[in-house]
């Protein structure tokens, strides 16, 4: 059935439901937690300071988000290390 | 027992508090209970004419507060419903008129006469809401499948529970069916998860409710209304029985457009 649905809707787009869905979900995480713009980055930034002071971080895949279930909010950081192999000395 | 006072609100407004609150009154007082209907949107009245009172108003609810007439006088009797009461907002105030410990102190001397009291909110998260929520045993927030509400929603949900007056049950009014199933609206199981509390109610979008209410009829009174029969499940929900969530499947496809043409050429007859 959803098969169906999805062959006639428009090219592949989710549908306005969803994206009603998936918009309110993200607009809420920020409401709930009064979340200024600006301030995932700044976490982020100062997350990756801290962490580089013992690890080496791959700054550029470094992802901080917000995520939701039962109104409870959590912050999810996902930090990848560099790839460099370690060589024991 | 003494009345269960519940106030409907929804943040947002023109999601249908009114409505709901006129056509659950009507519906409970169906049932047999007794029911004041008060609206405290003070300065924007509108449950009396939702329920067709509007000639009959000599008193409103500050000419209580302010001591120049009794309850019992400010109260208006349905027409049809004899268990039914109105209790009218002022026209010519403000919202600053009632203070949350009037709305508490009313409350508890209708408390003794009534099953249900049902208070109607005004829109909004500012003093009329926190007035309407102050004298509440039981909130009820309204909303529509739409972002907008449904976001203003969420922030009525939280206040509710600062207020300590949760948690607050859901009404998701005006719901299309058919647009639900060509996946161009949020459906109920949706605003659910978006906004984790309990339902009372799912209330289908119904013509019937803007042609009952341009007579002064709730639709709960009406046999055949879709949106009516809603109302009328709420009410029951409310008083403990255990009724099954509509599921509307067929409305959207020909079956349900051909009973809603029939529908509407009964009525019309």
């Amino acid at each position: 059935m959803n098969r169906i649905k999805s062959f006639f809707q428009r090219s592949g787009q989710p549908s306005s439901r969803e994206a009603a869905k998936q918009r309110l979900q993200l607009v809420l995480v920020h409401d709930r937690n009064q979340i200024e713009p600006g301030m995932l980055e700044l976490i982020k930034d100062e997350i990756i300071a801290v962490i580089s002071k013992h690890l080496d971080v791959d700054r550029n895949s470094v992802q901080v988000n917000f995520t939701e279930s039962e109104r409870e909010s959590k912050l999810v950081a996902d930090i990848p290390l560099s790839s460099k192999r370690q060589t024991r000395k | 027992m003494p009345a269960r006072v519940i106030t409907v609100t929804s943040g947002k407004g023109g999601v249908g508090k009114t409505t709901t609150t006129a056509n659950v009154g009507v519906a409970l007082a169906l049932l047999g209970k007794r029911v004041a209907c008060m609206d405290a949107d003070i300065g924007l009245r509108n449950l009396d004419v939702v329920l067709g009172l509007e000639n009959r108003i000599l008193y409103d609810v500050v000419d209580v507060i302010e001591g120049r007439c009794r309850l019992r006088q400010a109260l208006i009797k349905d027409k049809r419903l004899s268990e039914l009461y109105l209790l009218p907002a002022s026209q010519k105030r403000d919202k600053s008129a009632v203070k949350p410990d009037d709305l508490i102190q009313l409350c508890n001397e209708l408390r003794p006469e009534f099953d249900f009291v049902l208070i109607d909110s005004a829109a909004g998260i500012e003093e009329g809401f926190k007035t309407a929520v102050a004298p509440a045993d039981e909130v009820i927030i309204v909303t529509n499948p739409e972002v907008s509400a449904v976001r203003d929603a969420d922030r009525v949900v939280g206040l509710i529970e600062a207020a300590e007056k949760g948690p607050a049950r859901l009404i998701v009014n005006r719901l299309k069916p058919g647009l639900v199933q060509r996946g161009d609206m949020l459906d109920t199981s949706d605003v659910l998860d978006i906004l984790a509390i309990d339902l009372i109610g799912i209330v289908p979008e119904d013509e019937s409710v803007l042609i009952s209410t341009n007579r002064g009829n709730p639709a709960a009174l009406e046999e055949k209304s879709e949106a009516g029969k809603s109302f009328r499940n709420i009410a029951r929900r409310l008083t403990g029985e255990d009724v099954p969530f509509e599921s509307f499947k067929n409305q959207g496809g020909l079956f349900g457009r051909l009973s809603r043409m029939l529908r509407r050429d009964g009525r019309a007859a």
